[in-house]
């Protein structure tokens, strides 16, 4: 969007397109990937390139947590979680060429139509003005900052909320006692008292037979 | 930057948000068979809620538009009378669905932590003056159903269902975020009220405005289920349980009303954009009209039969925004209202029929309800006959006050398709009748809800009945919220 105002090509322009192909062709990646793990990486490479987008806008922060939380967290653990489980890629993608034609029929038109009007002389973002250029020691970090804990309060407060019901409907969908795991109840290892272990027999005394013999009946006492 | 906001505006949010939190660990101690404890305390605080809407509705605020939380936060007319009809319809909701939850192992602290959270998203919705405020609202409220449908861990159709409504929803959301960043792009804010401001000034030349503005109908096309964004309905509505069923089906209707009128009317309600999106209203309205009513003829499952029937009624409800002005806006939140009321009672008559292991669906397990229970025959009599809008029930004055607010627009062709489909689907009702009152009873037991579900089934039928006949309070009230708020 940064050079539709001017059609000189500055470096900045360049690196803007250069950075939006390779999103678009990576984004196109994710969903045509035939194997999971490759589309989870190329989600990785579109979390990058946005990432960078971002840093055109002036928008450090914004950038780096990208990187940070959805690159460094979510998207290993996503890797994670597609190599466990067992997934039959083959019955997942049935029903993909099928639809192809007609879902990239739509999504033509959908392109062609929203340039269209983007475009358009007047009344698209050529109208809409360019964001200032900030001064060269501002912190967005600290902007950021200042405005979620005043003005956006309210809804940094919803979002929090959200993130709990996030947790408890994942417990609530995930946590399920299995009857067959073999696990130690810690509280009841340690609760353990000698005589719920140990029993004394008290025997009545034999008379000696035999050395050899005596010795084997004292192992068996024993071990009973 | 000051913070000197006021908070008080937003003590039922408050309010909500601590009780829920409060359930959430009270329920930990609490053991199974003491289940009622938490059901007890969740009831209660949602008594407590609406007592606090009305105390902050009357000794606060005295009936003026309040802003807080730096503009995001609204509280007027609208918001305390939706709210309090959500608080009240929640609370009928979880009295209908005791037994059937408690018959299926979902009688458990987390449906009611989940309930709570989707009561306050719902709140959120309605007092939301800001597009980042209806957009967290809008998702709290919807996480909360995905997961409610879904609780029923074990049950194929239940997760199926659930992970349809997560895809769409997720979907829908999607637009609703790429809309509302056109928006933001176009007039620079995203506070509702400056937007309508800068819009005003501007003039609404702007092409990129109505470029969102599709985004944004199509999002809340599928919020509301209106066609052709209505595929994860019937789905939806068949596989979860009837429980949640209810819940969706009902009092998120009203959110969903203060969506459109926040959004659409307050935000971007200039004249001209109003006319772009009430075209794309016009064309939702009629799609809806015609497949809801069509389609449901053809169900066997009562419960899918009420989900096309809900498509028609948001057609309904469209049409009355698409009027616009006092009238259309008023007879629109009258209408939602009213749904609310009888989808409340039709589905709570299904859970009172089910019972443990058996799931009273479908049509076949309605006949000769009578000669089982005759009152419970009666009232669901008055429900279907309000849904298809016989007088003297409220479901006729509803679809009236709508029409003729249609025809005062001068969108008479509009009046007429709504007429038309309404009669088609009046036989879908009026079969269920027949299924009541002339056939043989397959199954002779006699229904033997508890006793607060009973009395709650009456009042609810009653009221479909009383508000038929003096409609007149409860159209003021509306028509007052709007004016107040328009």
């Amino acid at each position: 969007m940064r050079g539709t105002g001017n059609t000189r090509m500055t470096f900045q322009t360049f690196i803007f397109y250069f950075l939006s192909t390779v999103l678009v062709v990576a984004a196109l990646g994710v969903i045509t990937a035939r194997n999971p793990i490759h589309a989870a990486l190329l989600l990785v490479l579109a979390f990058f390139t946005s990432s960078g987008i971002w840093l055109l806008l002036q928008a450090e922060f914004l950038a780096i947590a990208l990187v940070l939380v959805y690159v460094g967290a979510v998207m290993v653990l996503f890797l994670f979680v597609v190599m466990m489980l067992d997934i039959n890629i083959a019955k997942l993608r049935e029903g993909f060429w099928r639809y192809l034609p007609l879902g990239s029929v739509v999504a033509l038109v959908l392109v062609v139509e929203m340039s269209m009007i983007l475009m358009h002389r007047s009344g698209g973002f050529g109208d809409v003005p360019m964001p200032p250029s900030l001064p060269a020691g501002y912190s967005n970090t600290k902007e950021l900052g200042l405005l979620i804990y005043t003005e956006y309060v309210y809804p940094f407060e919803i979002a929090a909320v959200i993130l709990l019901v996030a947790i408890v409907a994942a417990i609530a969908l995930t946590l399920r006692k299995r009857k067959l795991s073999k696990y130690m109840d810690p509280s009841a290892q340690i609760g353990i008292r000698r005589k719920d272990r140990v029993r004394i027999v008290t025997m009545a005394s034999e008379d000696r037979q035999d050395t050899k013999e005596s010795g084997k009946a004292d192992g068996e006492g024993k071990s009973a | 930057m000051q913070y000197i906001d006021p908070l008080w505006p937003a003590y039922p949010e408050i309010f909500m948000l601590a009780m829920a939190c409060v359930i959430l660990l009270a329920d930990l101690f609490v053991r199974d068979e003491h289940r009622g404890i938490t059901y007890m305390l969740t009831q209660l605080s949602l008594a407590g809620c609406a007592v606090v809407i009305w105390m902050t509705a009357i000794y606060l605020n005295t009936g003026e538009t309040m802003h807080t939380f730096s503009g995001m936060y609204v509280a007027d007319m609208m918001s305390d009378v939706l709210k309090l009809i959500t608080c009240f319809g929640v609370m009928s909701i979880l009295v209908y669905a005791r037994d059937y939850l408690a018959a299926r192992g979902m009688f458990r602290g987390e449906f009611f932590a989940l309930v709570l959270f989707a009561a306050l998203g719902m709140m959120v919705m309605i007092s939301a003056n800001h597009l980042l405020t209806l957009y967290l609202g809008l998702e709290l409220l919807s996480l909360s159903l995905y997961a409610m449908v879904a609780l029923q861990r074990d049950s194929g159709t239940a997760t199926e269902a659930a992970m349809k409504y997560f895809v769409l929803g997720a979907l829908a959301s999607g637009m609703l975020l790429y809309g509302m960043s056109m928006i933001y792009g176009a007039t620079g804010s995203l506070e509702i009220t400056r937007i309508a401001s800068v819009i005003a000034d501007d003039g609404a030349k702007n092409l990129v405005l109505v470029f969102g503005l599709v985004f944004l109908v199509a999002g809340i096309g599928f919020k509301l289920g209106a066609v052709p964004f209505h595929m994860w309905l019937p789905d939806v509505y068949h596989g979860a349980p009837t429980a949640v069923t209810l819940f969706i089906g009902s009092v998120p209707k009203l959110a969903a009303f203060a969506f459109v009128i926040r959004l659409l009317v307050q935000g971007l309600g200039t004249e001209e954009i109003q006319g772009h999106w009430q075209q794309m209203l016009a064309v939702m309205a009629v799609l809806s009209l015609i497949v809801g009513n069509i389609t449901a003829i053809a169900q066997t499952n009562l419960k899918r039969m009420l989900a096309y029937s809900t498509i028609s009624h948001m057609g309904f409800l469209l049409i009355g925004i698409v009027a616009g002005g006092l009238n259309g806006y008023a007879s629109s939140m009258f209408y939602v209202v009213v749904y609310v009321l009888m989808n409340l009672g039709a589905f709570g008559m299904i859970m009172l029929l089910s019972r443990q292991g058996f799931e009273a669906e479908n049509l076949e397990d309605f006949k000769g309800l009578n000669q089982r229970s005759p009152w419970y025959a009666f009232l669901m009599l008055l429900l279907m006959f309000s849904m298809a809008g016989v007088p003297p029930t409220v479901g006729f004055y509803a679809k009236f006050a709508v029409l003729q607010a249609i025809v005062e627009a001068g969108h008479v062709w509009l009046a007429v398709i709504a007429v038309v489909f309404s009669l088609i689907g009046a036989f879908y009702y009026l079969r269920i009748v027949k299924l009541i009152y002339f056939d043989e009873p397959a199954d002779t037991a006699i229904l033997a809800p508890r006793t607060d579900a009973g009395l709650l089934m009456s009042l609810n039928g009653i009221a479909v009945l009383a508000f038929g006949v003096f409609p007149q309070p409860l159209m003021t009230l509306c028509a007052s919220s709007i004016l107040a708020s328009l």
